[in-house]
Parts: C-alpha cells; structure tokens; sequence
C-alpha cells in the first residue's frame, strides 16, 4: 500500500449529485446486462399481454358496435395501464435488487441522499420501461393498431402515468424499507388494487355513482377517459390531462414525504441492518 | 459513563481533536436497551476494539456512529461534525465493512468497486482501483462476479470497497469473521499498514480476543448495553490479572468482577 495523502479532501456533499445518481443507473445497468433472465421478462409478460388483448380486440370489433367504431381502445388501454404497472414495477423491483443483495446499508452510510437514489430508480424505471414497451408497441401493429398514431396527447398520457407510477413506487419501497422483504408482495399486488378504479377498459360511468367519486381521486382514470374521448371521439381533453396532472403533484410529494418518514422510520428501528424478512 | 466510572464531558469544541465522541448514547428497541448510556472519544489515528458477547450493544454502536440507526438519546460526534444532522460532511470521508452486509453479487469486482468509487466521487478512480488490486491481491479475480468468489475473497473486496475512498475512519464489524487464521492475519496486517500510512482511525467490533491484542491500541468492553472497562489491552489484561483477553472476556462474561477474578 502507498502512503498517498489521507482521504480525499472533504468533497462536498451538498446538492443534489448528477455523479452519484449516475453511479446508481450504472449499478442496475450492470445488473440488467448481467442477467437474461431479467431481460427476457421485461420483454416477455408486455409481448403476451398485447397478442392475448390483440386477438380479443379484433373479435370483438367483428362483433361489437361500439369496439367496431373505436378501433384500438382495448389495445391501447393494454399499452397504457402496462406502462403504469411495468413503470412502477420498473422503479421497485431495482429498488428490491438492493434488499435481495443485502446491500442497502452499503448505500445508506455512503455519500448518496434518499432523493438521488430515488432518481436513479426513476431513470431506471425510464429504461426498463423502454425495453418492455417499444417492442410491446410495436407488436400491436401486427392487430392493425399503430400505438404512435395517438400523436402529441401520448407524451401528456405517457407523463401522467408514470408520475403516478413513481408514486406509488416510492410508497411501496418505502413500506418495504420499513417493514422488510416481508412486505415485498405489496411491490406487485398494489397497482391491480387500482385496477378496477382506474377504469382502464371502461368508462367511469360504469362504475356506482359512489365509487365513480373514488375513481376520479386517482389520475389514470383521466388518461384512460381521455384516451377513450381521443379514440372514439378524435377529441383531446386537456382539462382531463390538467386534473390528472394537479392530482399527480399532489400524490408525488406525499409520497415522497411518506418515504422520508418510513426511512426516518427504519433508521430509528435499526431495520436498515436487518433488510430481511 | 466511561467504565472507570467517571462523567465525560462532551464538548462540541473537543470533538474536533477526536474522531469519534459519543456521549450518554442509549438505543431503546420497546422495552430492550440495546445501548444504555455509553460515552467514549477515539483519538484520531488510533485503532480501537469494541469487545463484547452477542447482544452487547457493539453492532448498534457501531450503527449509531454511521448513522444507520438513530439513537434514542445522546450525541455523537464524527469528524468533528455531529451525526446524523451533518452526516454529510462525513459520510464521504469514512467507511465501513461487515460480513452481514454483502455486496451485490451478479456485479464484478471491479464493477461494485467502480460504483462504489463513483458513490463515494473518487477522483483517480481507474487507478485506485487498480492499487486496490494490488494492495489486496484482487487481480486474479477482479473482472469475476462477487457472488463466484470464495469467503475469504468475498471479505478482501468488501475491505477494498471500503479503502476505496481512502476513509480517515474506517468502521469494521468482525472484519475476520469465518475466515481461516492465514486470510484473517493477511486483513489485520493490511489493516495495520493501512492506518499506519494513511493515519486513519479504526474502530472495530470483535469477538476475536487475539485480532484485538494484536491490532488495538485500546479495547472498549461491553456488555448487556454498558461500557465494562475502557483501557489498553495490558492495562486491562493486569487489572483482570490475566495473561490473555480471552480470559479478560470470559471473565466479564461469567460476571467475575475485577477484584473478584484471580
């Protein structure tokens, strides 16, 4: 070993570190390229998704009015709610990588802050989602749906949901971080509570009066409406994609707050040690 | 209390000239203290061990110091910067090794080492790491993953990550622990050589009673949460009258007193 000068000067750690965030989308890029299998099943479960929904879309538009009329809602509700569910899935299960590793308190006692990790999750998420869905997008072409037709309103539908995505991605790290792998089952099953609410392949007016009052507290129920009124009606509801995005604002900062405290939570309860079940 | 039994007194300004002042720390888990009242200051540049059975408090010292685990009372100083508020200004300048803290095993070495370097901002990262292979004899394995390596090489890579930013304090839960007696003397002379280069302060928690005789300038006893005695490794080897501090730890551990042990 050589005698080179003691540490690093002390390197400042204020502000948010573009080098550190970079590090942590190197670490999970690594990991994603180490791995097939993890691979294969970003591109596997949105593949199947689209042909199963594909060949239910063209029977029924042979079949039914309404789908005849609005050609491509079912398929790209499908696309739609997959990049909600991949988005957020994206964001946990890089966030699970490090609980399975047990290498979360190599991170929590080095430089990086909760909010730089939580980007390196949120770019990641950015890019697992792009390995799942540009194929899953194409695919649909093959069912006589062009996905990119949808045109500018996609970028606003694509921003709304994977806010909401990262929301609730960051509760469930956040709960899992608390209450250990133990809580793990949450990261999947969360998003499918929303499911039925969000109205994805029906219109709110579905659903009983009282509920429909529930389902407009949660912002992909106005991308799917909005999507639906741009399909069938070729008409594009900024008001819809204003609420949806007032509510997101609303549902990132709490749930950011609410990983603070869960992390404050975990720190206090030694369960950043522990990681396990 | 320090373990003679006298008050230190914790002064912001005094922590400066120490690398780790920890006063009246108390963790409580619900109705268990973990850690109940425990003051001590490391002198920079000083290589301490933490002695102590399972459930002493050592781990959850250890914790509190890096922040992992928030106390429920007292004050630590680190650096000269108190924690967890100034965490920050520390964070970058320490690291720490554990065998219960593994990492991430489909990486490579040199990968976890490079995303390590990157977290900690090391500026000369290629050739650090290159040092580290070196000093630390990782080139036969530096581009195989983490998870293919045997235990012993597994521990030499989690000390390299944690050399990799050149800490001034350097915190180590059983740096030896499962390792056969060649590999662990290989990490202690490293270890010294480390400090002694580098001037860096060492704390380290053990149940090694030979790793902790042969490295430390001081031992810190716990048990059951409390500070049992705070001396050299002779100082406490004659109050004890004992030749080794393996017969020291078992005494404290069957609670013979000091006057009471032969």
């Amino acid at each position: 070993m050589n005698g080179d000068a003691v540490s690093e000067p002390a390197v400042a750690h204020t502000g948010i570190s573009p080098h550190r965030i970079g590090a942590m989308v190197q670490r999970y890029w690594y990991l994603l390229m180490s791995s097939w299998p993890r691979l294969l099943e970003l591109i596997y479960w949105p593949a199947l998704q689209i042909i199963t929904w594909g060949f239910l879309q063209n029977f029924i538009s042979e079949n039914a009015g309404f789908f005849a009329r609005a050609g491509g809602t079912l398929i790209g509700a499908v696309i739609l709610w997959d990049i909600l569910f991949r988005g957020q899935l994206g964001f946990s299960i890089s966030f699970l990588e490090e609980m399975w590793a047990r290498n979360l308190a190599n991170l929590m006692m080095s430089p990086l802050k909760p909010i730089e990790f939580l980007i390196s999750l949120m770019i990641m998420s950015l890019l697992r989602l792009a390995i799942g869905v540009i194929p899953m997008t194409l695919l649909a072409f093959f069912f006589g749906f062009n996905f990119y037709s949808i045109g500018l309103p996609l970028i606003v539908f694509f921003c709304n949901l994977i806010f909401t995505s990262w929301s609730i991605g960051i509760f469930v790290s956040g709960l899992v971080l608390r209450n250990g792998l133990g809580a793990e089952s949450i990261v999947w099953t969360l998003m499918f509570g929303i499911l039925p609410l969000a109205c994805i392949y029906y219109p709110v007016t579905v659903l009983p009066h009282w509920l429909q009052y529930v389902a407009w507290s949660l912002p992909p129920t106005y991308v799917f409406e909005g999507m639906r009124a741009l399909l069938s009606n070729h008409m594009f509801r900024a008001d819809l994609m204003i609420e949806a995005f007032a509510i997101n604002v609303v549902l990132f900062a709490a749930s950011f707050a609410i990983f603070l405290a869960l992390l404050r939570s975990a720190r206090r309860h030694g369960a950043l040690l522990q990681g396990g079940e | 209390m320090s373990a003679d039994g006298t008050a230190l007194t914790f002064s912001p300004a005094s922590a400066g000239s120490a690398a780790i002042e920890v006063a009246d720390l108390v963790k409580l888990y619900k109705a268990t203290r973990a850690v109940d009242g425990v003051s001590f200051r490391i002198a920079r540049g000083s290589i301490t061990g933490l002695l102590g059975g399972n459930g002493a408090g050592k781990t959850t010292t250890i914790a509190m110091i890096m922040g992992l685990v928030l106390p429920t009372s007292g004050r630590i100083h680190v650096l000269g910067h108190s924690m967890p508020g100034h965490a920050a200004s520390v964070l970058g300048r320490m690291n720490f090794e554990s065998p219960y803290v593994e990492m991430p095993m489909r990486l490579t070495v040199r990968q976890n080492l490079t995303i390590f370097g990157r977290l900690y901002a090391v500026a000369d990262l290629r050739e650090r790491i290159a040092q580290l292979a070196a000093d630390l004899d990782l080139g036969d394995f530096l581009d195989r993953a983490n998870g293919k390596l045997s235990a012993g090489q597994k521990t030499r890579v989690a000390l390299a990550k944690a050399l990799i930013n050149r800490p001034e304090l350097l915190l180590l839960d059983e740096p030896t622990a499962s390792l056969d007696p060649d590999t662990a003397d290989w990490i202690r002379r490293h270890l010294e050589i480390y400090r002694k280069t580098h001037g860096a302060t060492i704390l380290l928690a053990s149940h090694n009673m030979l790793e902790v005789e042969r490295l430390c300038d001081r031992v810190i006893i716990m048990k059951r949460g409390r500070i049992e005695d705070d001396d050299s490794p002779d100082g406490i080897m004659a109050r004890y009258n004992r030749t080794t501090l393996e017969e020291v730890f078992l005494d404290v551990a069957r609670g013979r007193t000091r006057q009471s042990a032969p």
